[in-house]
């Protein structure tokens, strides 16, 4: 087993590191540039180590943990947002004092949580991976303590989701009594229609999944924890937890649950739909971005929830898809707040934006391309991602899921195309400083540019998703 | 042919446009100007260049691009043939008097404007040019953002209704439409409509994806009771927006039902024709009547513009030669027409800031060059012999004759009412007596003005004597359209 380990080389070397650095922090005081800085070094050192590891599956501790090119994409796409995030939202940290040595410390723990989420064959492996995120995640969300709607949004957070994990355990335990086994491939050997108890766990654990990814209708906890977090940590939880969560419930379709599709179907199904309908009705009355963008958000999940609901290996993959082009278009969005400021203040009502097209003719540009892509207008990126997942849908003859997809995502465009009027038809009324801000410029640059070329070579990113499940 | 000739003509304006985009110049934009007119002349000449070397004896699609694109699966495919070529011709023709319009019009952001419109131009070409499903819907909808934003930030007072109600308009119909591209492709197992003309759709889903593809092409035509958007959008639009919308987007559902609707779904284009008569005659005499009433000159031509669509939609469904070659020139010459129309009040509405016809009258008198080709212009959309807009109607009411006595009766009433409008607008705004005082102190038209409307005027006249270089284009197409679309209902 000893000469196995290098396959678990990744974990092994985060948490190493996590370790030094928290010594490092605890021992020496002002360190919060160093230890950020070094945090960022090791999100690449992690990289490196993972692309440089061999691709090909492997199980390890009594198949517990698998290697594969299915985790590996998961992984890198958590750490290259990560560290985009990470970076991106620096000034923002230090100016809000929030430059507590723990902060990337933290959001380290909470990527080696997902790390074992994603890479877990075993119910228990899982679990406690899962907890390991959502762990760090509660305190991410109250870090600014000082403020009453941080903490607010730290105890609910905590709350609700808490109650989601007793679900999940409870579906966990369930399933564990019905199959014998809490190992991922050894349930999808026993799991069938006549094991009504075992569909009764599947039901407990996709609710506590849902809540994660906070699809509808577990989604309450969303709106009010990305607006009461600070900007730096929603844009994190925006991102990071929800891929994270996708792979999650991917990995479930496709191994324990496997037998039972017909069951989940319909639930996915009804889930992807509702969140697909919130998501863009919701959203229409928000006067926060911040807030909005939760909206945006649960419409989003649902759409990718959409390409789950097919049941087949196309459908996943353009739900990975769907995930990846959001990642990015998602840097792009909050990276544009960390622009927004005045007197010292990061701005986050629609209605501070209006005009600022004349004053910033650059930034404005990249927030609109952003969102005509948000709301999956050709020929930018999000209309790739729509367009795998309703090629997919259709496939499987689901036409109603499909036409009721598109048509909310007219109605979701009504949005974006509110914020895209305040910046660009209405009159100035704030001008905003010129911030310097290099780390956020670039996400922005990048996320622009990769929305913007996909169409010219949509097959790349088709054909990594593609290849993630070939072996 | 190994040069992408095609793909340059469509790209051109784009890569024109980034380079306005890097160009600094804060005074008076004449940089991005000259960029912006010298590249859209370039893609104009590169156009002419094209129907020159088209070879129109044949209803092949010419000048092919094919290159592998999404997995193989969806392949980037272009080509024209007689039909679309015209279509490009208008497109590239129409964007230099765009860009020479808003010498006059636009005040501030002009640099932007011309990117706007340059990018349009891109996508308007694409449209005409692609020859697979996926790519037309790129193209298609990818025009709405810059659309979108020429009406919101350069429109009038209404700019933010309008714009979003464009917006989301179009959206609305076109999604069925994608949704009715991916079933196409798991029903053929392919997006290249060369491919689908040959495979045969089956009779069952043709109703439904034929339904699917109106509800974006009504919109986008727009066939009544979907026109609403249309006014608003013109009346809020800046003149060069209205003068696209008018010319060019407008074309592009008509495009649509000749390149896609017709050929692909030959059943359900026949068993739809009672509907889309009903619609079209609705068209045009409902909306002409809506013309007589409005006191908005603007809102008056895009009325106009609605009635004359539907002679296009009643045309292209006769299903007969006159019916649908009528439509295509109807098409060609309502794109000059109205666009001359809207550059036309366009200089009033520069000088005096209003469009409503209470604020003008006798402007003979004062404004004579201007009132001349004026003049032409409205003769020209009531449909005088002697202009394109004669031609295009005859050709259609003809066809219309040979399937319904009733439909063609009905669409003859409205080339009365459409006489009756323009001539009730000429007699309001040109001749009368000058009860706004400002009128007197008005300068006329200006160069650049006289050589967008001498040129459109031009053609209007040439074309409307010498019909031949249109209709030889095109002739070769339509007939291979009827021959195939006959040949589909024989063998059901």
């Amino acid at each position: 087993m000893i000469n196995n380990l290098n396959i678990l080389l990744p974990e092994i070397f985060l948490s190493l590191s996590i370790f030094t650095i928290l010594m490092f922090g605890v021992f020496i005081k002002k360190s919060f540039n160093i230890i950020f800085n070094l945090t960022s070094l090791i999100l690449i050192l992690t990289i490196a180590i993972i692309l440089n590891n061999p691709n090909h599956e492997e199980k390890i501790f009594l198949d517990t943990f698998t290697r594969d090119s299915f985790s590996n994409y998961f992984k890198i796409l958590i750490l290259i947002s990560s560290l985009f995030v990470l970076n991106s939202s620096k000034n923002f940290i230090t100016e809000n004092k929030l430059d507590k040595f723990e902060y990337p410390i933290i959001i380290l723990l909470s990527i080696l949580g997902m790390f074992f989420m994603v890479s877990s064959n075993d119910l228990i492996l899982f679990y406690l991976g899962l907890e390991l995120q959502s762990l760090s995640l509660y305190i991410l969300a109250s870090i600014d303590r000082d403020n009453l709607r941080s903490s607010e949004s730290g105890i609910k957070y905590f709350v609700l989701s808490a109650l989601s994990s007793g679900l999940l355990l409870y579906g966990c335990s369930l399933l564990y009594g019905f199959t014998g086994s809490t190992n991922f491939d050894l349930i999808a050997v026993q799991l069938n229609k006549e094991n009504v108890g075992a569909v009764f766990a599947m039901v407990f654990i996709l609710v506590g999944l849902a809540f994660k990814i906070s699809a509808v209708p577990f989604h309450m906890w969303t709106p009010d924890v990305y607006e009461g977090a600070p900007t730096s940590i929603t844009s994190y939880f925006a991102v990071v937890p929800k891929v994270a969560g996708l792979a999650l419930l991917i990995k479930f379709m496709l191994i324990p649950f496997s037998n039972i599709l017909l069951e989940w179907q319909t639930i996915i199904i009804f889930i992807s739909i509702a969140s697909m309908i919130l998501g863009a009705v919701a959203a229409i009355v928000q006067k926060n971005i911040k807030r909005l963008l939760a909206y945006s958000s649960i419409g989003h999940i649902g759409y990718a929830l959409a390409g789950i609901a097919t049941g087949v290996i196309s459908g996943y993959e353009s739900a990975i898809v769907y995930i990846s082009i959001y990642v990015i278009m998602n840097i792009g969005a909050f990276s544009c707040l960390y622009l927004l400021k005045k007197d010292g203040q990061y701005k986050e009502n629609i209605s501070d934006l209006s005009g600022i097209s004349k004053k910033h003719p650059l930034l404005s540009i990249s927030f609109l391309i952003i969102l005509f892509s948000l709301a999956g207008v050709p020929p930018l990126g999000g209309f790739f991602a729509k367009f795998y997942v309703f090629t997919a849908v259709l496939e499987q003859k689901m036409y109603a899921l499909a036409i009721i997809g598109l048509l909310t995502t007219v109605i979701s465009a009504f949005y974006y195309l509110k914020i895209i009027k305040t910046i660009y038809f209405d009159d100035s009324v704030i001008t905003f400083e010129v911030v310097k801000n290099k780390a956020a410029q670039v996400s922005i640059f990048l996320s622009c540019s990769i929305l913007l070329t996909f169409f010219l070579y949509p097959s790349i990113l088709s054909n990594l998703v593609n290849s993630l499940f070939v072996s | 042919m190994n040069f992408p000739i095609l793909s340059t003509l469509i790209f051109l304006p784009l890569l024109s446009s980034l380079f306005i985009f890097l160009s600094k110049d804060k005074k008076n934009n004449f940089s991005s100007i000259y960029i912006s007119l010298f590249s859209s002349i370039a893609t104009f000449l590169l156009s002419l260049f094209l129907w020159y070397s088209l070879d129109v004896n044949t209803a092949d699609f010419q000048f092919v691009e094919d290159k592998s694109w999404i997995n193989n699966f969806i392949k980037f495919k272009l080509g024209v043939d007689g039909i679309s070529i015209l279509f490009i011709v208008l497109t590239t023709f129409i964007t230099p008097i765009c860009i020479i319009s808003c010498i006059n019009s636009i005040k501030e952001r002009v640099k932007e404007f011309l990117i706007a419109i340059l990018v349009l131009e891109t996508f308007m070409i694409g449209v005409f040019c692609s020859l697979d499903l996926v790519i037309f819907y790129l193209f298609f909808e990818g025009g709405l953002i810059p659309m979108f934003l020429i009406i919101g930030v350069w429109g009038g007072s209404k700019r933010v209704y309008s714009a979003f109600k464009f917006f989301l308009f179009t959206l609305l119909g076109s999604v069925l439409m994608l949704v009715a591209i991916i079933v196409i492709y798991w029903l053929t197992g392919t997006t290249d409509i060369t491919q689908i003309y040959q495979i045969k759709i089956p009779e069952e889903y043709q109703n439904l994806l034929w339904l699917a593809f109106l509800s974006s092409f009504a919109v986008k035509m727009p066939m009544w009771p979907v026109h609403t958007w249309l006014p608003d959008a013109h009346v809020e639009a800046p003149t060069a927006g209205s003068v696209i919308l008018a010319a060019i987007l407008l074309k592009m559902a008509g495009y649509g039902f000749l390149r896609f609707s017709i050929p692909m779904f030959p059943l359900a284009s026949e068993f739809f024709t009672p509907l889309i008569y009903s619609l079209s005659i609705i068209a045009i005499i409902y909306t002409s009547l809506v013309a007589l009433m409005q006191d908005d000159m603007k809102k008056l031509i895009a009325y106009s513009s609605v009635a004359h669509m539907g002679y296009v939609t009643l045309g292209i469904f006769t299903l007969t030669k006159q019916g649908i070659e009528g439509s295509i020139f109807q098409m060609i010459s309502h794109g000059l027409i109205s666009a001359a129309l809207f550059l036309c009040v366009g200089v009033v509405y520069d000088r005096l800031h209003s469009r409503l016809i209470s604020t003008y009258g006798g402007l003979v008198n004062y404004l004579p060059k201007y009132s001349f080709l004026f003049l032409v212009f409205v003769l020209a959309a009531l449909g005088l012999p002697g202009t394109t807009g004669f031609l295009g109607e005859f050709l259609i009411l003809t066809g219309t004759f040979q399937k319904s006595y009733l439909a063609a009766m009905l669409a003859t009433l409205g080339v009365v009412l459409g006489a009756a409008y323009m001539l009730w607008l000429t007699k309001r705004v040109i001749f009368g007596v000058t009860k706004n005082s400002a009128i007197e102190t008005l300068s006329d038209v200006n160069k650049s003005e006289i050589i967008m409307l001498v040129t459109l005027a031009f053609f209007v006249i040439f074309f409307g004597f010498y019909p031949v270089p249109l209709m030889e284009t095109f002739n070769v197409s339509v007939n291979s359209l009827i021959d195939n679309y006959q040949l589909a209902l024989n063998t059901r």
